[in-house]
């Protein structure tokens, strides 16, 4: 699978009228994607050239300069990363009444850890809790959407037509290729994010983990488990 | 149309003109609401620059509903649809 922002080009509500869906554009367009994946995807390019063309403009009118522009997006970047999931995931494995709360309104929970997602509305976050029943895995079939707030940037196979297409159609599949393996009487849940709403998994906490410190338990939830194509591990 | 969890409902089975942001293989397939989440800016008027806020739904989707035999048993597919995609079912 190779990254591509491809169809997001094709989606102009959805690139330029909503904050929340335009941090992915931000970010993949002018900061990641520009460092690490430029030059192999020509849609990457193209769209980096319209970006840095509209941050000349905006700096030439006094509306912002390259130097904030850079400060923003460090910032936006330092506070997000998969620790910030993994982190609201152990305190659900800890203390029920707070995964009750996750599960019922993640934002509201996530601020109450003191992650401070304000700057993302109207997005919002919300939890699916892996069972003895159910896994569960998140997508966007139309574009990218992710809780990039939360989690930081989404990997570039998360963003791939591949990934995308068959993830809704053969997720048992699409999991095994990722070494994820679901028993065959576990159901899968997959959660396709059209519109406002931003997804990440809770997984299911793995066995011989009960005198783990919460710092501990949140060593064992990788990036991967929070999007669903993983399980949650002690580490080896 | 006051809509509640549970409740059946089916999606539009055509192509709206314009954008829209019902993924294709959700058109005209049967589901039941799962959650109401409010009203947000339809995401159809805000690519044409204007606002126009409706009810936001989660559905869920049998597997077996959208990719018949080819299905995961026992799948379950999830979106986010707002009121203007939705017909009763």
């Amino acid at each position: 699978m190779s990254p591509t922002d491809r169809n997001d080009e094709r989606d102009p509500g959805h690139d330029e009228r909503d904050p929340g869906h335009d941090e992915d554009r931000s970010v993949t367009g002018h900061g990641h994607q520009h460092a690490g994946h430029a030059g192999e995807d020509g849609t990457s390019a193209a769209l980096s050239q319209r970006v840095n063309a509209l941050v000349a403009r905006l700096d030439r009118h006094g509306l912002t300069s390259e130097a904030e522009v850079g400060a923003t997006l460090e910032r936006f970047l330092a506070a997000a990363g998969p620790a910030n999931g993994a982190r609201l995931v152990a305190r659900a494995w800890i203390d029920g009444d707070f995964k009750r709360r996750l599960l019922a309104d993640a934002s509201a929970a996530a601020a109450e850890s003191g992650v401070d997602l304000s700057h993302w509305a109207p997005v919002r976050l919300r939890a699916v809790e892996n069972t003895a029943q159910f896994h569960n895995v998140i997508v966007c079939t139309l574009c990218s959407c992710y809780p990039i707030a939360l989690l930081g940037p989404s990997p570039s196979w998360y963003k791939s037509e591949a990934y995308r297409s068959r993830v809704v159609r053969e997720p048992r599949a699409v999991l095994r290729e990722f070494g994820c393996e679901i028993a065959a009487d576990v159901r899968i849940s997959v959660w396709d994010s059209t519109a406002e709403l931003r997804y990440f998994v809770v997984p299911l906490r793995p066995p011989g983990t009960a005198d783990f410190t919460l710092d501990q338990l949140a060593a064992c939830v990788s990036r991967d488990a929070l999007i669903g194509v993983a399980l949650a591990a002690a580490p080896s | 149309m006051k809509r509640r969890p549970g409740d059946r409902v089916a999606t539009v089975g055509r192509n709206p003109p314009g954008h829209n942001r019902l993924p294709r293989y959700l058109r005209g397939k049967r589901g039941v609401i799962e959650a109401v989440h409010g009203d947000y800016p339809l995401a159809d008027e805000r690519a044409a620059g204007r606002v126009h806020r409706e009810t936001l739904y989660t559905i869920a989707f049998a597997a077996a509903e959208i990719w018949d035999a080819d299905a995961e048993p026992g799948g379950v597919i999830h979106a986010e649809l707002w009121e203007s995609y939705l017909v009763p079912d």
